[in-house]
């Protein structure tokens, strides 16, 4: 494979350019796309199965949503090798935050510690787009979304991973109600949230190569994590 | 993390860590005895920053722009996580190239912009985090409170920006702990260009701007007394060797010292009353990661403050009210927005006074362009009106 990372996921035209030097690069570009939705008292993290890498896939049963404790969820998209290391990571800090500490960690503290973690690793990142969905303190629906390097920041939805510049405009409009005039703006019910996440990942795996397979959709409310599977375009 | 220093969490888990990445402990070792020589001197946990070694692939470590003293030192001892190497120099990755090229782009593109006037400081931003055309976050926070008399601006990589500020408020924090006084911004600003320094050179990309008010406990807001002329007409004391960036004050009659600006006499001469005055009042800071750290009365960073600063050096000047200085930052956050790609969406300001910074609604500006076109669509009426009727 030729590929060049300086644009990930886009195919590199094949044509001469002179003479070109390859270097290894640590990273590689699996696709898949995640997307997180806060409600008033649940929140929805949802992804694609498909694992892929340039022009194959690798597995069509690879669920970009890990479960971390109770009431979070976390959605990594990118380098699959990355996001294995940090998902175990993670796992073992919550482990040690449960032994020493005698709780479980918040979906804030969450998010805030995987801020740390991503940013010890400033000058060689992890390549992984992650989202965490989850309930507050209060019971709220929470999302926090990174950058590789580790700013973050709460949102109410966001869509991370290949399609993302695809999905987060659709997001705004039907979520954030932007753009729109004179409409009234009415808080999102769980069902409703679920199948506008439908709908979303369906177009998204129209228009994206990346994006298909699959849809894992894990709805977490004060009851626990409810995950549910669909099936989405195989091409 | 102050309680992870307390429990000393990090030796723990820094020994779990070793047998992964051998080079962490170096690099991060050497990186918190730099500037172990600073206040902060006992805490071991600065960062702990994994540093690419080539051992793990077959490759000359001038592939990476990696310098071979890094290397040295793992090979010797791989297996002490607390070496504490004072023999080498601070070593960390460094240089132009990138030692591993990244595969997608940081968040960048900004305006901000702060400045001091007789009622404090004012800061305001835009909420546009980009990321090479893609707009990462049409309502990021800019605009970071420090703690409750000290506000930064960051600017650059919002990762960086973001981390560096939460480092800074908890030194600023076991500062005042350990002191009973909270630290000046003056002493803030030297506290973060010494943390920024030992990553002079890499990709770090910080230009942060420190806005606070210093006085200690007392409410002492009246005994500033900005921009009188009562000092002395020349004062060589005043040795301010960093360049200033300086706004016209109206009020300054003094013209007398031939300097390269006029402006600089001016403010020269503001610090020598603040210095007579214990250096309580208003102060604004300017630190980058390149080892810049600058005070001033005007500074407006980012890749729309061109623009702002035409707003700004017009209509600044020190005897504004807060409801003029208001509209001004706002007036021209929203020209930066307007002609800069990178900056747009809301406007963020926060005002610093002597009891602490007051933060203002998040303003969208769409309401605004709409306005504006309304503006202009009146005004070209108008005008045709006028000639109409000629």
């Amino acid at each position: 494979m030729f590929q060049h990372f300086g644009d990930p996921g886009k195919m590199k035209d094949y044509h001469y350019t002179g003479p070109v030097e390859h270097k290894f690069s640590p990273y590689a570009f699996n696709g898949g796309t995640v997307l997180a939705v806060a409600g008033e008292d649940f929140a929805i993290v949802a992804s694609d199965t498909r694992l892929s890498e340039g022009y194959s896939i690798h597995s069509r049963d690879s669920p970009k949503c890990y479960k971390l404790t109770d009431t979070t969820v976390l959605g990594c998209s990118g380098f699959h090798g990355d996001c294995l290391t940090l998902t175990k990571i993670i796992d073992a800090r919550l482990k040690m935050y449960k032994h020493s500490n005698n709780k479980t960690m918040t979906s804030g503290a969450i998010a805030a510690m995987l801020s740390t973690i991503l940013y010890s690793r400033r000058f060689f990142p992890y390549y992984v787009y992650n989202i965490i969905g989850g309930l507050d303190e209060e019971g709220k629906g929470a999302v926090y979304s990174f950058d590789p390097v580790g700013s973050y920041q709460r949102d109410t939805y966001k869509a991370g991973g290949s399609a993302s510049a695809m999905l987060q405009p659709l997001l705004d409009n039907q979520i954030g109600f932007k753009n729109m005039e004179g409409v009234e703006h009415v808080p999102l019910t769980k069902d409703k949230a679920v199948q506008l996440v439908k709908d979303v990942f369906i177009s998204a795996a129209e228009r994206d190569v990346y994006t298909g397979d699959a849809l894992r959709i894990c709805v977490i409310t004060k009851e626990g994590i409810n995950e549910e599977t669909i099936p989405l375009r195989k091409d | 993390m102050a309680l992870q220093d307390i429990c000393n969490f990090q030796s723990v888990f820094e020994d779990s860590l070793t047998t992964e990445y051998p080079a962490v402990p170096h690099g991060k070792k050497i990186a918190s005895n730099y500037v172990s020589g600073l206040p902060f001197s006992n805490n071991k946990s600065l960062f702990h920053f994994y540093i690419p070694v080539a051992e793990y692939l077959d490759e000359s470590p001038i592939q990476f722009g990696q310098i071979s003293t890094v290397q040295n030192c793992s090979a010797d001892s791989s297996e002490d996580p607390f070496l504490t190497s004072s023999t080498l120099p601070t070593c960390l990755p460094f240089a132009s190239s990138q030692s591993v090229p990244l595969p997608f782009p940081m968040a960048h593109g900004t305006t901000t912009l702060a400045f001091m006037f007789q009622g404090g400081v004012l800061a305001a931003a835009d909420t546009r985090s980009s990321c090479s055309g893609l707009v990462a976050c049409p309502a990021s926070q800019k605009i970071l409170p420090i703690h409750s008399h000290l506000v930064g601006l960051t600017s650059g990589t919002s990762a960086d920006c973001a981390l560096w500020k939460r480092i800074l408020a908890r030194e600023l924090r076991l500062y005042q702990l350990r002191h009973g006084r909270r630290l000046s911004t003056s002493g803030a600003a030297k506290l973060l260009s010494h943390m920024l320094h030992p990553f002079k050179g890499t990709e770090l990309c910080v230009a942060a701007t420190l806005c606070g008010w210093d006085g200690g406990e007392v409410d002492d807001g009246c005994d500033y007394h900005g921009g009188t002329e009562t000092g002395p007409g020349s004062h060589g004391e005043t040795t301010k060797n960093q360049m200033t960036e300086q706004k016209n004050f109206v009020d300054s009659t003094n013209a007398k010292v031939s300097l390269a600006k006029d402006e600089r006499f001016s403010f020269s001469e503001q610090c020598f009353i603040r210095k007579k005055m214990n250096l309580s009042g208003p102060s604004l800071f300017y630190v980058c990661s390149d080892g810049t750290r600058l005070r001033g009365m005007l500074f407006s960073v980012g890749s729309g403050s061109p623009y702002a600063y035409s707003i700004l050096d017009q209509g600044v000047h020190w005897g504004l009210t807060v409801d003029e200085a208001k509209s001004i930052a706002r007036e021209a956050v929203y020209r930066a927005t307007y002609r800069d790609a990178y900056s747009g969406n809301c406007v963020d300001m926060y005002h610093i006074t002597s009891k602490g910074w007051t933060r203002r609604n998040r303003e969208d500006l769409k309401e605004e362009y709409y306005r504006e076109k309304q503006r202009r669509k009146h005004e070209k009426t108008e005008r045709r009106d006028v000639t109409f009727s000629d």
